[in-house]
């Protein structure tokens, strides 16, 4: 992990991998008189877990004005306690000779140690002290302010890419908090207090409303005790349900353009409204799983073999769904054309091959070669803790069971290509989606 | 995660950057690291790991950008886009279905000083994937199609560095600090010197290049040696048994002065550094603990400590010593706004006199120790990092019980040792690269 990148926001790309497999993981799990939930999976290869707790409360559950909320807490959760010093956190976690950090997302905010066996319930009481004991000064509250502002600047601001980003994701969703940027908008950020992050730690932040997981070195059975010694005597109090602005129908396409000095390299984005596997419809998303697959990933995909080879026009193209998202979330499909190439010529292209998958031009053997691969790729997954870790903690924050991740290759598998052509038909629909265009000033268009 | 000129070059650095821990309760590792020699004399070292069906196999050939011919900058670096894309009886289509289709994950890359690779492969296609990679490094294509098609891919990827700040702040860095050395060249070329790349340049970069004696082989996962050893054969035992390396001198860098390259963003991007230390330096590890008390421990180093947690001028700040070959570095990066890019500067000049003074305590030391002892092990959990590891090591020739021992070589590090090395390591001119608009700094040579 490079160093100085600590808590860390989780933009899109933070999703579990796809894959997971039946038996392959084989979860045990109990949940605390409390209400938490526990989930466990073995790996003894090394004396060494992958702890994690989980939070369902992300930026899509930002008070409003105050976009990114959760991200500026989730950073002043290393402040400190009454047991723990200010600025202590990470530092006792090092000398325990531990990793620490964490994530926030639009359903979640996730703080994991990696932590040699021995030393884990001592970093499970500190977890567990400050889901309730959090003290923060009035100092160090706007001193992080400053350092997620210079946060967004790195990601966001000193990134075009990242600001049509921001854009795209503002104009695709017309009312739900996912048109926020995970890290929160400019102005919002700078209006952040020590009192609103304080309510929105007191409003969330509870037991009954935390999952944890641990995958390493530790069974379930030797595990459980810890968890009732130390997040076990917290006890459980009410946490408001995640009631979100609903999304209207969606009736009109649209297309936002980004004109930047920076911008070399043009691309195109088309992003369009998609149920996820919580969401009306969400018994499609194993088939738009196979879709994103076989139209836009790696490169024997159509798009890239279409596009980049076989006409030469595209330096990449892809295309990206996942279905872990507590509402509906989107199906992306990008290019970014060759030197020398227009985004017009580009465009057009991609749109060919978009119209060929509306014409149910996907063959059965397409479908079971990406299936076996995806399938084949499950095994992978197993090899990294924190990446188990993150694939059942992105799961039961976004509305999924243990069992449906276990099943996950049973539901790949039962994919057939008639269901691919269906979510196709059903998911690539204009009026639902926005065309994000990358592009230099007009005077560099025109050469 | 922003990947600046520099920093995939470093991946061999960071896995050897923390040690071994003989935890309390039990050893750590119980499986040993085995050396295998195979009948042609290829050496790997293999950690045997039979929990999932998968083999993962990293590899590295000593020689890399730097040895690529004047005028053709990023041939290494070309050639590692283009070895997957076609071998032997297989076009680029039919080679990438291969791979694909039957979960072979196969990459190149190159760095200054070497060229690398990694293969991973389920058990069930396992002699398939070693033959994909024989082919792959022996009777590559380079058809037309692919080469134009990864020119372009590579061209892109260059006209968007143009404007990316990291990228530009780390090469102007190299540039200035590397002046009239191959270390001072851009490791993915220019779009002039990739547009001159011949397919005669590619292929005389596999003849020359790829060869037994300057690789170093690492293995982990569900193999044994005696499965391993007809394997290693069959795909490195066809390879030339020597490389034709150009003798490269050593070099030490030029860090006197502040760079400043103008552009309009919001936040600059400071890169900095000047020489570090050999990688068999006996002073090694008191420099690696020392740059872990200045820079290299997250919220425990000092550099966080002052620049972003008390002062909430960055959100990352950090150092780290660079085990170049011809020149050892400590570099390291932090970005600020522009209005406070001269503060952040000047308290990195501060933390560094500190250090060359000796103002460390023995807590500092004692600290480092654990953490850098204690986390080896959670490096040591997957097989592409265990791989890349083993790699390393016989690399950077750490011998055969490197992972037994490194713990040891930490905690024989004193305070005194840190504080000497410090003086020696922290003393030195820094060489400050700005990308942006800062307010009131000026670049200056000396």
């Amino acid at each position: 992990m490079k160093p100085g990148i600590w808590p860390v926001v989780a933009i899109l790309t933070v999703a579990a991998p796809a894959a997971a497999a039946a038996g392959l993981f084989n979860p045990s799990t109990f949940t605390l008189d409390n209400g938490m939930q526990v989930v466990v999976v073995e790996n003894h290869r090394a004396p060494v877990v992958a702890h994690w707790v989980w939070y369902k409360v992300g930026t899509a559950d930002s008070p409003v004005g105050k976009s990114g909320l959760p991200h500026y807490l989730e950073h002043l959760m290393f402040k400190g306690t009454e047991k723990i010093p200010p600025g202590e956190f990470s530092k006792i976690v090092a000398r325990l000779g531990g990793n620490d950090n964490a994530m926030t997302s639009y359903d979640f905010t996730a703080y994991f140690q990696m932590i040699a066996r021995d030393r884990l319930e001592t970093v499970m009481e500190m977890e567990a002290d400050r889901m309730v004991n959090l003290r923060i000064t009035e100092e160090e509250s706007v001193t992080e302010r400053d350092v997620i502002l210079e946060e967004r600047r790195s990601r966001v601001d000193n990134e075009p890419a990242s600001l049509l980003g921001e854009r795209l994701a503002a104009v695709q969703y017309l009312n739900h908090p996912y048109r926020l940027p995970v890290i929160g908008w400019f102005h919002e950020i700078e209006s952040f207090t020590r009192e609103d992050a304080l309510a929105f730690y007191r409003t969330w932040y509870a037991p009954n409303n935390a999952i944890l997981v641990v995958v390493g070195d530790i069974t379930a059975e030797d595990l459980k005790p810890l968890a009732e010694r130390t997040y076990g005597r917290i006890p459980a109090r009410p946490v408001p349900p995640r009631e979100r602005l609903k999304e209207p129908p969606q009736a009109s396409e649209r297309v936002v353009e980004l004109r930047h000095e920076r911008v070399r390299q043009p691309s195109v984005t088309i992003s369009y409204l998609a149920p996820s596997y919580n969401t009306e419809g969400g018994e499609r998303a194993y088939a738009l799983e196979v879709l994103a697959e076989l139209f836009g990933s790696g490169t024997t995909s159509r798009l890239y073999r279409a596009l980049v080879v076989d006409k030469g026009l595209a330096a990449g193209a892809g295309a990206f769904y996942r279905g872990s998202s507590l509402d509906q979330t989107t199906f992306r499909i990008y290019a970014t054309p060759r030197p020398g190439v227009t985004l017009e010529e580009v465009e057009t292209a991609l749109d060919e091959e978009i119209a060929k998958l509306l014409a149910g031009e996907i063959t059965e053997e397409e479908v079971a070669r990406v299936k076996k691969r995806m399938l084949a790729e499950a095994t992978y997954a197993r090899d990294s803790l924190s990446g188990v870790a993150r694939i059942f903690g992105v799961a039961l924050t976004t509305g999924q069971t243990v069992e449906d991740v276990e099943a996950w290759p049973e539901r790949i598998e039962a994919v057939t290509v008639e269901e691919v052509r269906a979510a196709a038909r059903e998911v690539l629909k204009p009026e639902r989606s926005v065309r994000g265009r990358l592009l230099p000033p007009m005077r560099e268009a025109r050469k | 995660m922003r990947v600046s000129d520099h920093a995939r070059t470093i991946l061999l650095t960071l896995a050897l950057g923390g040690l071994l821990v003989n935890l309390p309760d039990r050893p750590a590792r119980a499986a040993e690291v085995e050396e295998v020699v195979t009948p042609l004399g290829i050496r790997a070292y293999l950690l045997r790991e039979p929990a999932i069906p998968f083999v993962s196999l990293a590899f590295y050939f000593e020689g890399g950008a730097a040895q690529d011919p004047e005028g053709r900058d990023g041939l290494s670096n070309m050639a590692a886009g283009l070895l997957d894309e076609g071998a032997g009886p297989y076009d680029s289509k039919a080679f990438r279905s291969a791979l694909e289709d039957n979960a072979i994950r196969l990459s190149f890359d190159a760095d200054r000083d070497g060229f690398s690779g990694e293969l991973k492969t389920l058990n069930d296609t396992r002699e398939f994937a070693f033959e994909l990679l024989r082919l792959a490094l022996t009777e590559p294509r380079f058809d037309e199609e692919p080469v134009e098609r990864i020119r372009g891919q590579i061209l892109a990827d260059l006209r968007r560095r143009e404007t990316d700040p990291d990228y530009r702040a780390a090469r102007a860095w190299f540039a200035r600090a590397f002046a009239g050395h191959p270390y001072a060249r851009p490791t993915r070329g220019t779009p002039e010197t990739v547009a001159a790349i011949t397919r005669e340049d590619l292929r005389r970069f596999v003849a020359g290049r790829l060869a037994r004696g300057n690789l170093h082989i690492g293995v982990a996962g569900d193999i044994t040696a005696e499965e391993l050893i007809p394997l290693l054969d069959a795909t490195f035992g066809a390879l030339p048994a020597e490389p034709r390396l150009a003798p490269i001198p050593p070099v030490e860098p030029e860090t006197r002065g502040v760079i400043v390259e103008r552009m309009e963003i919001p936040q600059s991007v400071v890169v900095f550094g000047h020489a570090g230390i050999p990688r068999d330096d006996p002073d090694y590890y008191a420099a690696y603990v020392a740059n872990y008390i200045l820079g290299g421990g997250g919220f425990s180093s000092r550099l966080t400590e002052e620049i972003r947690e008390k002062r909430g001028l960055v959100y990352s700040v950090y150092s780290y010593l660079y085990d170049a070959r011809l020149s050892p570095l400590w570099l390291g990066s932090l970005a600020t706004r522009n209005e406070t890019v001269g503060e952040a500067i000047a308290l990195v000049r501060a933390e560094l006199e500190r250090m060359a003074k000796g103002e460390i305590g023995p807590e500092d030391v004692a600290d480092a120790k654990t953490y850098l002892t204690g986390s080896f092990p959670l490096r040591l959990t997957s097989n592409d990092r265990i791989a890349r590891t083993l790699v390393a090591m016989s690399y950077q020739g750490l011998g055969r019980d490197y992972l037994e021992k490194r713990n040891g070589y930490i905690e024989a590090v004193t305070l005194d040792d840190v504080r000497r090395v410090a003086k020696r390591l922290f003393a030195r001119e820094t060489l400050f690269s700005v990308v942006g608009d800062p307010e009131g700094l000026e670049a200056r040579t000396e």
